[in-house]
């Protein structure tokens, strides 16, 4: 006996799909602007080796490189309330998505902002810019542009993690398709649709990563 | 009164006394050249009067703006000293007129009209105004180099360090960048230049230096210098490089 596919128990809840995927969207952005700017400060304080504040950042991205993304989500959600630290189910999601992107990229954006040609900063001290104008006009865009595949590509594991955030409630995009199959139980045709829109969405955010990239960090227009 | 005066300048790295105690003077308007063998200090030197090296030990003052023992204004110091590099050092996101506009408009606080005034200015001045909007990576390196010079005059420094800035050209390239130096020179500009150039520094310099072992070993008129070395290291070093040049 066959198994009979039938994708319109799917397509019934449709709304939700389309409400999670855009739930998984916007904590994406959201985290991937702080979590990118988090990096950005990290990568400063790690590679001029500020004090204090180098070791600290030199910690918290072990941790967090070392440890599950999901044991992170539970400790904010679950474990710091007992510190009186409560958050509802979204804004724990966000925190965890910007600590998890911001200790990825401190290492990623580091790495550019070290492949800086000595030369280039003699130059701009030479010019008697200060270490911070160096930073902003000399240091930052090429570091960038060097890295920005490997950021769009931490960018997407985030947004692909985020599904994890379905297991506190938040309700993004797997939480709809869980929700969904355990009303119609399908659990093959609701997971098939969540894993193309996973597919899709992942595609066009590499595709709005590499535009942004072009246009305002390699680009070449201004 | 000179422009830039060294006094009893002292500078080691690590446990290597690369400067033994340097006395320079250099006057409105002079164009020194500093030759010597590699290791012998020249490129250090240069590197000090824009604080690029520290200073151990020693006076530096250039127009008005000191630094004792190392310490002082470094980034009052740089406005009145440019410096070009071997390596060109254009900055390769920002195009040849954004290379030059950029230390105008950040440093000074000027606005981008004027910055652009300037840059276009001083693109001219190397012969490349019609480089303006072209990105480095565009150019020959003897034009890069020339928007490094452009790059460096907009701040209107005071005197322009250049640091061995032929050596990385191809051959046919170097003669375009030491006639923008010949031009500079010709204006009145004061330069202080590391050179492998012999012929040049003979011909555009009013002041040879000849450095060896962390010391001016012997330093004066070039064209005397050179057809009279009065030291056995000198005459030895003139003849081994002037076989090449």
């Amino acid at each position: 006996m066959a198994y009979q596919f039938d994708f319109a128990p799917v397509f019934e809840h449709t709304n939700l799909l389309l409400s999670g995927a855009g739930f998984t969207l916007a904590l994406t952005a959201v985290g991937a602007v702080l979590g990118i700017g988090l990096g950005i400060v990290g990568a400063i304080c790690r590679a001029w080796r500020i004090r204090p504040f180098d070791s600290v950042f030199g910690v918290y991205v072990e941790i967090i490189r070392n440890t599950p993304f999901l044991v992170q989500l539970f400790f904010i959600f679950f474990g710091l309330p007992a510190l009186g630290i409560k958050m509802t189910e979204w804004q724990a999601a966000v925190l965890a998505m910007v600590i998890n992107l911001g200790a990825y990229s401190t290492e990623i954006i580091r790495a550019g902002i070290q492949a800086t040609p000595r030369g280039q900063l003699e130059a701009a001290a030479s010019l008697a810019l200060s270490r911070f104008q160096i930073f902003r006009h000399v240091v930052l865009r090429p570091a960038l542009a060097k890295v920005w595949p490997a950021l769009t590509s931490q960018v997407i594991i985030v947004m692909l993690g985020s599904a994890v955030c379905s297991q506190i409630a938040t309700e993004e995009l797997t939480f709809a398709a869980n929700f969904i199959q355990s009303r119609n139980f399908r659990a093959f045709e609701t997971y098939f649709v969540t894993t193309a829109l996973y597919f899709v969405m992942a595609l066009l955010i590499r595709q709005l990563l590499m535009q942004i990239g072009q246009r305002y960090v390699v680009g070449r227009a201004g | 009164m000179s422009l830039v005066k060294i006094a009893g300048l002292h500078k080691h790295f690590g446990s290597n006394h690369v400067l033994k105690g340097i006395d320079l003077d250099v006057a409105q308007g002079d164009v020194v050249a500093l030759i010597g063998r590699s290791g012998s200090g020249k490129s250090t030197l240069l590197r000090t009067i824009n604080g690029l090296e520290t200073i151990d030990k020693g006076e530096l003052r250039v127009d008005g703006t000191a630094l004792h023992d190392g310490k002082g204004d470094l980034r009052a110091l740089r406005q009145k000293v440019g410096m070009v590099f071997q390596q060109f050092n254009l900055f390769p996101h920002l195009t040849a007129g954004q290379n030059v506009m950029l230390a105008p408009t950040v440093v000074k606080g000027m606005s981008k009209r004027d910055a652009e005034d300037i840059a276009k200015e001083m693109l001219l001045k190397v012969g490349l105004a019609e480089k303006f909007d072209s990105f480095p990576d565009q150019l020959s390196g003897g034009q890069q180099q020339r928007v490094a010079i452009a790059r460096a005059l907009a701040m209107q420094p005071k005197v322009l360090l250049c640091d061995e800035i032929t050596s990385a050209l191809d051959p046919e390239l170097v003669n375009e960048v030491l006639a923008v130096v010949r031009q500079l020179a010709t204006e009145g500009m004061t330069l202080i230049m590391v050179t492998h150039e012999m012929r040049f520094a003979r011909d555009v310099g009013n002041k040879l230096i000849f450095m060896h072992h962390g010391r001016i070993h012997e330093s004066g008129d070039p064209r005397t210098v050179f057809a009279n070395p009065q030291t056995p290291e000198l005459a030895n070093f003139v003849g081994s490089v002037t076989v090449a040049a």
